[in-house]
């Protein structure tokens, strides 16, 4: 009865998998390459034009730099937030904050973000009373590095979620160990916290990298689509904004699909490395 | 190696005293085992030691020079912890020259020492595994290797042997003992398990509620407890209430001997200990002799060589017993139920005022 269950559990789940993952990129992959007139690469080539590889390069951009920011803050946070001397209430209200935070997306985090760093914001006249006016010295809520802030919002407390069990699983005793064989707070960090750490940080970043490369309403509601990105492009193409091309669409998500799977065969092969020292299961 | 000498240490957490005032002081080379129960302060007095708490008075002096104000990296002790504490990220060769690493001595002297220990410790063949390869045994060797590494002056071993099984323990004990004399490092061990202690150590300290009850060598604290806390802690045995009455001791209404009540005023309220291995047991004939008391078998345990035989004396109140250990062969023939004849030599059974 139970292997019956079991294989029944499965078979429900490849179906699920087939149904909304492998089918319908299988649909993707068709549906770039055939065209009216029957096969054709035109959709694919037409990655290479500028608008597209501006999109393309934005949003590597801002996934890179945004899961960058959120590994290095989330992680830093959760350290500070875990040390023994920190009150045991500012780790649950840090806790609590990040998992409500860690959701807060979309069109209400754009309008959170220009009511307070927009141009006419309330954190920006402030300042700007203050003889600090942030846009004349190059910022801007409405470029790549406003966009990477507005991510770190959510991308740091989903970091601080993730890390938060692999900075609990490192011993004390083994920085007292390090302590006492006479390693300073540096070398422990560089020669066993951070080597202990990087399986749970590499995988932490690529889940951040793929939340940000896949965002849209949040890019959309700030820029209105001024900042190409390649969510904000299929969109485009799908809706008819410029003009509609399924095709064109299909072929930026085949393309989003290449580059995730590229940084996560990259990142497998660095965890491996990371990760050596781990039991094989 | 370095002559260690603590001085009036005393530590409190929140209200509550865990170390009162306590001295102690260990020649060179030697190895002092910091006995006590659960929560008797030893582990705080070894990470006292090590600099990892800093104590609320008194100094730590070691090799002469008072080191309770420096951080643990600049003591140069060598720590083996309860849990092994090995880099989990480094193999056995890599953990065991992290020491020389840090203090940027040259990749082929860290290495070349490390392989020299891993071969003091019996371990050659594993310095390419990492401590998940290795069993408890031989990761608590490695860490053992890595403590002395970097030569330290002394080295501390929190409840090193705890998390291993029987077998396991009781060989390493033979080896650190045997490592610790080829060394000479003056050596602290923290342990709550007597056997441990009494074959391990030059000298035993005996601590309970923070304080140093006794510190002499193991047959001293086994055959001289100083102390009703140690009689009662140290081995096995009967502790049986009485008074001092015409130099014997005086349980309910028997006259117990014991030269050791000499010691003590007529009246005096007394403790009598008495080990098992000194009760001498023959089945009685109908009269008790001077020197003897009548019991009766309670039960028997079988534990190889020797049998313990638990005994109820008669005509006293409840509770009141005696151990006998005896040779299995003789023992068989004291069944539960049995009634016998319970006698020691006099010069056996310790007398303490009762607290």
């Amino acid at each position: 009865m139970r292997p019956l269950i079991a294989w029944l559990s499965i078979g429900a789940f490849v179906a699920v998998a087939t149904a909304f993952l492998v089918a319908p990129t299988l649909m993707l992959a068709i549906q770039s390459i055939y065209g009216d007139d029957g096969l054709t690469l035109e959709y694919i080539l037409s990655m290479g034009e500028y608008r597209y590889r501006v999109a393309f390069e934005n949003s590597l951009l801002l996934s890179l730099g945004s899961a960058t920011v959120g590994v290095v803050a989330g992680g830093l946070i959760a350290h500070a937030v875990l040390k023994p001397s920190a009150p045991r209430w500012l780790r649950s209200v840090v806790t609590s904050f990040s998992a409500v935070a860690a959701n807060f997306a979309g069109v209400p985090l754009a309008f959170a973000f220009i009511s307070t760093l927009g141009s006419l914001g309330l954190l920006t006249q402030w300042l700007k009373g203050l003889g600090f006016d942030i846009y004349a010295a190059g910022f801007s809520l409405y470029s790549i590095s406003g966009l990477t802030l507005t991510y770190s919002y959510f991308q740091i407390p989903l970091m601080l979620i993730i890390i938060t069990p692999a900075i609990e699983a490192l011993r004390p005793s083994w920085r007292e160990a390090a302590e006492n064989l006479g390693a300073s707070g540096g070398q422990y960090w560089r020669m066993i916290g951070l080597p202990v750490l990087m399986p749970s940080l590499l995988s932490g970043w690529i889940l951040l990298f793929g939340s940000a490369f896949s965002a849209y309403a949040t890019a959309y509601a700030l820029t209105s689509g001024n900042i190409g990105l390649v969510t904000t492009e299929i969109s485009n193409v799908l809706s008819g904004n410029v003009m509609a091309s399924p095709q064109t669409g299909a072929a930026l998500s085949v393309g989003m699909i290449v580059v995730m799977v590229g940084v996560l065969a990259l990142s497998s092969v660095l965890a491996r490395r990371a990760a050596r020292w781990m039991p094989q299961r | 190696m370095a002559t260690v000498a603590l001085r009036r240490i005393s530590k409190s957490y929140s209200g509550r005293q865990v170390l009162a005032s306590l001295d102690l002081d260990l020649t060179s080379g030697e190895l002092v085992c910091l006995l006590g129960p659960s929560g008797c302060g030893k582990t705080t007095l070894l990470r006292i030691i090590a600099g990892f708490i800093r104590p609320d008075s008194g100094t730590v002096v070691v090799a002469g020079k008072d080191v309770t104000a420096l951080p643990p990296a600049a003591r140069q002790m060598g720590m083996v912890f309860q849990s092994y504490s090995l880099f989990p990220n480094m193999t056995a060769l890599d953990n065991v020259r992290f020491g020389p690493r840090v203090a940027g001595v040259g990749k082929e002297q860290q290495v070349s020492r490390a392989r020299e220990l891993l071969a003091l410790v019996g371990l050659t063949e594993h310095g390419e595994k990492f401590p998940h390869q290795l069993s408890g045994g031989q990761q608590q060797r490695v860490a053992l290797a890595r403590a002395l590494a970097v030569q330290p002056q002394m080295l501390l071993l929190d409840e090193p042997l705890s998390a291993l099984d029987a077998q396991v323990r009781a060989q390493l004990r033979e080896e650190i003992r045997r490592i610790q004399r080829a060394t000479g490092i003056t050596t602290v061990l923290v342990t709550h398990d007597q056997e441990e202690a009494l074959s391990m150590s030059d000298r035993v300290a005996v601590m309970n509620e923070g304080r140093l009850l006794q510190v002499a060598t193991p047959a001293a604290i086994y055959r001289e407890p100083a102390d009703p806390f140690v009689a009662r802690f140290i081995g096995a045995g009967a502790v049986l209430p009485g008074t001092i009455e015409k130099g014997a001791v005086r349980v309910a209404h028997v006259a117990m001997l014991a030269r050791a009540a000499s010691d003590h005023a007529e009246g005096c309220a007394v403790d009598l200990y008495i080990r098992p291995e000194h009760v001498r047991l023959e089945s009685m004939n109908g009269h008790i002799p001077p020197g003897s008391v009548a019991a009766e078998v309670n039960e028997t345990t079988f534990f190889g060589s020797l049998t313990r035989v638990k005994l109820t004396l008669q005509d006293m109140p409840d509770g009141h017993g005696l151990w006998a250990d005896l040779p299995s062969e003789q023992a068989d023939r004291f069944k539960p139920g049995s009634r016998v004849l319970a006698s020691w030599d006099e010069a056996a059974p310790r007398v303490m005022p009762r607290n």
